[in-house]
């Protein structure tokens, strides 16, 4: 295991750290969504994911 | 609550200034956005080693986590989020120069590709004025798991999982375009700088992702 890996795993340990106490209040706090409140996020991500797709079969 | 209201029924001068809070969020990414494709060129003419990008993402990050909150109300934000963008660009600066070694028409693929990502969906939240704060828990939840699985592939090094991570941070850093974006507009985020950092990372985050994806499924093999 070389530095550049330890220093990799350092920032990640760091950003746990550090997000756990914003995920707990994110959980609490968040408006909850109805089924088209999340069609309304499911549809655009759909269109991401197929665009990334394209732009595999384009570089390919 | 005003992130619950409308805009038709919020008072004009509300609105007046969430457009000024959108239209400086605007301006500040796009220049801190030039600014950093300009240090990642610095770090690519100056042949920068891995490590050496290393240590400017990690002292980014930890400016970004320190240093902006306490700057971001005051006028001397604006040159601490330069230097994190900066930093930031200069850290990915060797990951750009070897996958241009290796085929330059990836990494405009992935600029482009992150362009018209980030376009199609800030478009969206703009023209549509959906409320997003609902995903709030969700977006927070998948970025632990994120940062928890690219942890543990640190040690394990397993490929699949690496693209895994890498489709996973598309998908979650496009949930936080939308989050911002609808913030911005129903006046939950009214701080630009926090709104450029915000923005700025989830545009990154997209581009290394879908240089990696595009890196390990769109070579000849």
């Amino acid at each position: 295991m070389d530095w550049i890996q330890i220093g990799s795993a350092a920032l990640m340990i760091g950003m746990l750290v550090l997000i756990f106490p914003r995920v707990r209040h994110a959980m609490k706090n968040s408006p909850k969504g109805t089924t088209q409140d999340w069609m309304g996020f499911v549809i655009p991500l759909i269109a991401v994911i197929g665009f990334v797709v394209l732009l595999v079969v384009s570089v390919r | 609550m005003l992130g619950n209201q409308s805009v038709a029924s919020r008072p004009i001068e509300s609105v007046l200034s969430t457009n000024k809070v959108i239209r400086s969020t605007y301006q500040l990414l796009s220049m801190t956005l030039i600014f950093s494709a300009v240090m990642a060129y610095v770090s690519m003419s100056m042949q920068a080693s891995q490590g050496m990008g290393l240590v400017a993402t990690i002292v980014g990050i930890v400016m970004l986590w320190f240093v902006l909150p306490r700057t971001a109300n005051s006028a001397s934000g604006i040159p601490v989020i330069f230097a994190i963008t900066g930093l930031l660009g200069f850290g990915i600066g060797p990951m750009v120069a070897y996958y241009l070694a290796i085929n330059p028409s990836i990494v405009m693929t992935a600029l482009g590709g992150t362009g018209v990502i980030f376009l199609g969906l800030s478009g969206y939240a703009l023209t549509t004025r959906k409320d997003f704060s609902f995903m709030g828990g969700f977006l927070m939840v998948g970025m632990l798991v994120v940062v928890g699985a690219s942890l543990l592939n640190i040690f394990m090094g397993i490929p699949a999982l690496s693209l895994a991570v890498s489709a996973a941070v598309i998908m979650l850093m496009s949930g936080f375009i939308l989050y911002q974006t609808s913030s911005l507009i129903n006046g939950g985020e009214t701080n630009y700088i926090m709104a450029t950092a915000s923005l700025f990372l989830s545009i990154l985050n997209i581009f290394t992702s879908l240089l990696h994806i595009l890196g390990a499924l769109g070579g000849d093999d």
